[in-house]
């Protein structure tokens, strides 16, 4: 029962998250830092799309690098 | 607009998810019999309707911020993914990928895996199909889902994934060949875009953040994600050593 939770879990991890969890984390304190400019009145719609592109170059040369 | 974009991503993420599951199809069928294969293929679509079945309701009911965020979230992580392989292959670190060589492979274990029939069916080949088709239509189910119930149309994104599994699967009857020509890793970079654009867009709205001039900022950010895109790829294939498929 646990081993079939475990496989159920670390395949919607996988499925998800993928190889680079470092990105999703990257993501999680992106949105975080929306939120809270946001919450505070002012403009947030301009950091995520940066923040996603600084996400990514930095994921692609954890890939090239590994 | 948004409208279009939905049809068109649940179309194109359909339609690459199909080809894929098509390969896997057709070397079980080949390798270890039709019937076989296409009942793995019934198998795995009655269990991908039943999730459909199952959250597509239970989606609806929740508050649209809190799901613009939640789904927001997980495209955005889902999305990059698709566009870290998908610049990976662009930039020539990464191996393109090749429906005839998969299919080769495939075929080349289904063909050498020993037979055990269950209930008139062969085990193997049925599990082949099931595994391909289940794996590969969870992707779809996954974007059909999420963008439906954040648009408020799950039938409209489910109209669009339906022409694809129509087309790709009618096409896939007529040539009993993988779909090798089709432009599989340049449609991949497009859902990778437009995956990543829609958890931008819902995943700022659902924290509470307001694009200037609300939905017309959508194909601004597509423009942005297209265009870093496109700088990333240019800027990773200077330092490219070839890889082989």
């Amino acid at each position: 029962m646990k081993k079939s939770i475990v496989a159920f879990g670390r395949f919607w991890w996988d499925f998800v998250v993928g190889d680079d969890w470092l990105a999703a984390v990257g993501v999680a304190i992106a949105i975080g830092a929306t939120a809270a400019l946001a919450a505070g009145g002012i403009a947030a719609w301009w950091l995520l799309p940066l923040a996603v592109v600084l996400v990514l170059y930095v994921s692609l040369r954890r890939a090239i690098a590994a | 607009m948004t409208a279009g974009f939905l049809v068109l991503s649940a179309f194109l993420a359909s339609a690459v998810e199909m080809v894929e599951a098509l390969t896997i199809v057709l070397a079980s069928g080949v390798a270890r019999g039709w019937r076989s294969s296409l009942t793995g293929v019934g198998a795995a679509v009655v269990v991908l309707a039943a999730v459909v079945a199952a959250l597509g309701p239970a989606l609806t009911v929740i508050p649209i911020d809190a799901l613009r965020l939640v789904v927001g979230s997980l495209l955005l992580v889902f999305g990059l993914q698709w566009l870290r392989k998908a610049i990976l292959r662009a930039s020539g670190h990464k191996a393109l990928h090749d429906e005839d060589a998969i299919f080769a492979t495939e075929l080349a274990d289904a063909r050498s895996a020993a037979r055990r029939e269950r209930a008139g069916v062969d085990w193997y080949g049925f599990v082949l199909s099931f595994k391909g088709v289940l794996l590969e239509g969870l992707e779809v189910v996954f974007i059909v889902l999420t963008f439906g119930s954040t648009q408020g149309s799950i039938p409209l994104a489910t109209l669009g994934a339906g022409v694809a599994v129509v087309l790709v699967a009618g096409i896939g009857v007529a040539v009993r060949a993988p779909l090798a020509r089709v432009p599989e890793n340049t449609m991949k970079f497009a859902v990778g875009v437009m995956l990543t654009t829609f958890g931008i867009f819902w995943a700022t709205e659902g924290v509470g953040g307001h694009w200037p001039g609300s939905d017309a900022s959508l194909p601004v950010v597509l423009v942005f994600v297209i265009a870093a895109s496109a700088a990333l790829v240019a800027l990773l294939r200077r330092r490219a050593v070839p890889v082989a498929a």
